[in-house]
C-alpha cells in the first residue's frame, strides 16, 4: 500500500515534480495496480533463478579502436542551451 | 492495399516520384491521425534520385513508414510525448541505415502511445490514431499508427515496436500482419528504449510475403547493440504453402476467461484449417501463463523508470524555465510526461526501490525464468504455438483509458511471448462485428522460418487479409 507521502518520496527519488492534484489522482490507481502485482505472492519461485535475460549473453568485447563519432555541432543542435560549446544546465545549489 | 510487388511494377511504369506524392497526399488528409509527422521533402527528394539513377535494393523507390520511437536523422523524432518537443535526431537508427541501402523512401512518422505505453495509441501528445474498420475504435497499441497506416493504405509497408504486444496488437486489431522477431535477431540501435530486455523492431504489412520482405531488410547483426546476434537467414525463403506434418501446440490458457467467443471460434476454425491443410495439433499445457502480465509490467516500468531518466530537458527536448538543478529536472519532466508514463516511472522506481527490489522485481524476474521454461517444454512436442493475439476485436475509444488494470489485461496473451523472448507473428483469421480478429503462430528462439511458413499456408488458404476497411 502507497500512501501519499510514499508518493511523495517516489516522486522525488524518479525526479518527477507531483502537484496535490496528481498525489490524488495517482495514489488510489498506483494502489489497485499494486493490489494485482500482489498475485505473484502466490507464485512458488523457491530455488528458480531469476532471468535478466532471455538468451544466453554474456559480455560483448571488442578491440579499444576509436570509431567516429557526432561532431560538437549536431550533439548540441538539439540543446535547448548551450554556450561556448558547452550544454548549458541548471545551477546546482 | 497494395502489394510490394505491385509496387515494384508500378515504379517501373510510372515513377517513385508519382507513388510517393499519392502516399503523402492521404497521409495529409490525416483521415485517421495515424502520422505524427509526414516527411514530404526528404521522401520526395529520394524517390526523385531513385527514379534519376536506379536503384537495385529490394525495396527501391518504395515508400516505408516509421514508428515515432525509431530515430530517423533529419525528420524529428518525438515518442508521441511532449517531452521530446523540437528534437531532430543527428542519427539513423540501424533499421534506417538498412532501409535506406535497400532503396526504401522513409515517407513519415507514425502515431503511437506515448514511449511505446500503452494498447490504443491513445496516451499520444499528439492525440488517438483511429481503427481504420470503425473510427470510434482504437487501433491497437503501442504501433497502432503503424497498422492503422498500413490497414487504411497510408502506407504499404510500416516498421513498430513490439515490448509486450505493441506490434501484433495493433495488427491484430487493424486487420493486418505484424512480426515481432526473437530478440536479439534486429537491432535496437537508434530504437529510444522503453524496456529493453523485452523489446524487438517489427514489420508490418498487408500479407505475410511483405512482412517477410520487410524483416529480410532490417534484420542482421549490429555491433552498436550489444544484444544484436549475428545470423544470416533468408526468411523469404521460408514461405512455402506446406504445412504437412507441421505440430500445432494449442495452449488452453490463452484461450481464458474474457476471450470473446468469436475470437476463440476463429482462431480454432483456423486451427482447423490448418489441420486440414496436414497439419496437426494437440493441446499444451503452459501453467505460468497467469503471472505472466504481472511480471511482465513489473520488468517494464522497473526497467522504463531506468530508461526514460535520460529525459532530463539538457540535451535535447523540452526546458523549463531554470531553477536549481533538481528542481529543473523534476519541473521538465512533470511538464513533458503524460499520465501514463508517469505513472509507469512511478511504480518502477517503487519496485526498485529499498525494501521492495525482492518483493516485486526479482521476483518477477523469477516468474519470467517458469514463463521461458513453460516454452521450452511446450517446444518439445510441437513446433509451433496457436492462439487468439488479443482477447477481443478493437475496443472503443475512451473505453479503458481511465482505468489502468482493465487496459494492462488486454496485454494478457501477447506479453509472455516478449517475456520468454520468442518470435511470434499476428495474422488476420476471421471477424466479430465486422472487425478483423488475429491469431498469433509462436515459435521456438530463432525459428521464424516455422511461423513465417505457417502463416503463410494459413493466407495462401483463406481469404481473411483480403477484405480491406472502406476508404482505404
Amino acid at each position: 500500500m502507497i500512501t501519499k507521502k510514499d508518493l511523495e518520496h517516489i516522486g522525488w527519488l524518479a525526479r518527477l515534480e507531483l502537484s496535490e492534484e496528481d498525489i490524488e489522482k495517482y495514489t488510489p490507481k498506483l494502489n489497485s495496480v499494486l493490489d494485482y502485482f500482489g498475485e505473484l505472492d502466490k507464485a512458488d519461485t523457491e530455488g528458480v533463478e531469476p532471468s535478466y535475460h532471455v538468451l544466453p549473453m554474456n559480455n560483448v568485447f571488442r578491440e579499444d579502436i576509436p570509431t567516429g563519432s557526432l561532431s560538437q555541432e549536431e550533439v548540441l543542435s538539439n540543446a535547448p542551451k548551450s554556450q561556448d560549446g558547452f550544454i548549458k544546465a541548471p545551477r546546482m545549489m | 492495399m497494395v502489394s510490394v510487388n505491385e509496387l515494384r511494377e508500378k515504379i517501373q511504369a510510372d515513377s517513385s516520384g508519382e507513388i510517393v506524392a499519392k502516399y503523402l497526399e492521404s497521409i495529409e488528409k490525416n483521415r485517421l491521425n495515424a502520422f505524427i509527422t509526414s516527411a514530404r521533402e526528404t521522401a520526395l527528394s529520394q524517390a526523385k534520385e531513385i527514379d534519376a539513377k536506379g536503384h537495385a535494393g529490394p525495396l527501391a523507390g518504395i515508400p516505408v513508414a516509421i514508428k515515432d520511437n525509431i530515430s530517423t536523422k533529419g525528420i524529428r523524432t518525438t515518442c508521441a510525448s511532449k517531452i521530446l518537443t523540437g528534437y531532430i535526431p543527428p542519427f539513423d537508427a540501424h533499421v534506417i541505415e538498412k532501409l535506406k541501402n535497400a532503396g526504401a523512401i522513409i515517407i513519415g512518422k507514425t502515431n503511437m502511445d506515448e514511449f511505446a505505453m500503452g494498447s490504443s495509441t491513445e496516451t499520444s501528445f499528439y492525440g488517438p490514431t483511429l481503427n481504420p474498420w470503425d473510427t470510434t475504435r482504437v487501433p491497437g497499441g503501442s504501433s497502432g499508427g503503424s497498422a492503422a497506416a498500413v490497414s487504411g493504405g497510408e502506407a504499404p509497408l510500416s516498421l513498430g515496436s513490439d515490448t509486450g504486444g505493441s506490434v501484433r496488437c495493433p495488427a491484430s486489431f487493424c486487420g493486418v500482419v505484424g512480426l515481432k522477431p526473437t530478440y536479439g535477431v534486429i537491432s535496437r540501435y537508434g530504437l529510444i528504449s522503453y524496456a529493453n530486455s523485452l523489446e524487438q523492431i517489427g514489420p508490418f504489412a498487408a500479407s505475410v510475403r511483405d512482412v517477410a520482405t520487410l524483416f529480410d531488410v532490417i534484420a542482421g547483426h549490429d555491433p552498436r547493440d550489444s544484444t544484436s546476434v549475428d545470423r544470416k537467414v533468408n526468411y523469404s525463403s521460408a514461405l512455402i504453402d506446406d504445412v504437412k506434418g507441421l505440430r500445432i501446440g494449442v495452449p488452453e490458457e490463452y484461450f481464458g476467461e474474457g476471450t470473446d467467443k468469436n475470437v476463440e471460434n476463429s482462431v480454432r476454425d483456423s486451427i482447423n484449417t490448418l489441420e486440414e491443410l496436414g497439419a496437426a495439433s494437440v493441446d499444451v499445457k503452459m501453467p505460468h501463463t497467469k503471472y505472466a502480465l504481472s511480471a511482465y509490467y513489473i520488468i517494464a516500468m522497473s526497467e522504463a523508470s531506468s530508461n526514460l531518466a535520460r529525459f532530463d530537458g539538457m540535451r535535447y527536448g523540452l526546458r523549463t524555465e531554470d531553477s536549481d538543478w533538481h528542481t529543473t529536472f523534476s519541473q521538465v519532466r512533470a511538464a513533458g510526461f503524460g499520465d501514463e508514463v508517469k505513472r509507469r516511472i512511478l511504480l518502477g522506481t517503487y519496485a526498485l526501490s529499498a525494501g521492495y527490489h525482492d518483493k516485486y522485481y526479482l521476483k518477477a524476474l523469477k516468474i519470467r525464468t517458469l514463463i521461458k521454461q513453460d516454452f521450452e517444454r511446450a517446444f518439445k512436442d510441437v513446433d509451433v504455438l496457436i492462439a487468439p493475439t488479443m482477447p477481443y476485436p478493437a475496443f472503443r475509444i475512451g473505453e479503458k483509458i481511465d482505468d489502468p488494470i482493465s487496459l494492462y489485461l488486454a496485454d494478457v496473451d501477447t506479453v509472455p511471448i516478449n517475456l520468454a523472448g520468442v518470435p511470434s507473428i499476428s495474422l488476420p483469421c476471421g471477424f466479430s462485428g465486422g472487425l478483423p480478429v488475429g491469431m498469433q503462430v509462436i515459435g521456438k528462439h530463432f525459428d521464424e522460418a516455422a511461423i513465417l511458413r505457417t502463416a503463410f499456408a494459413f493466407e495462401e488458404n483463406t481469404d481473411f487479409h483480403k477484405r480491406q476497411p472502406e476508404g482505404a
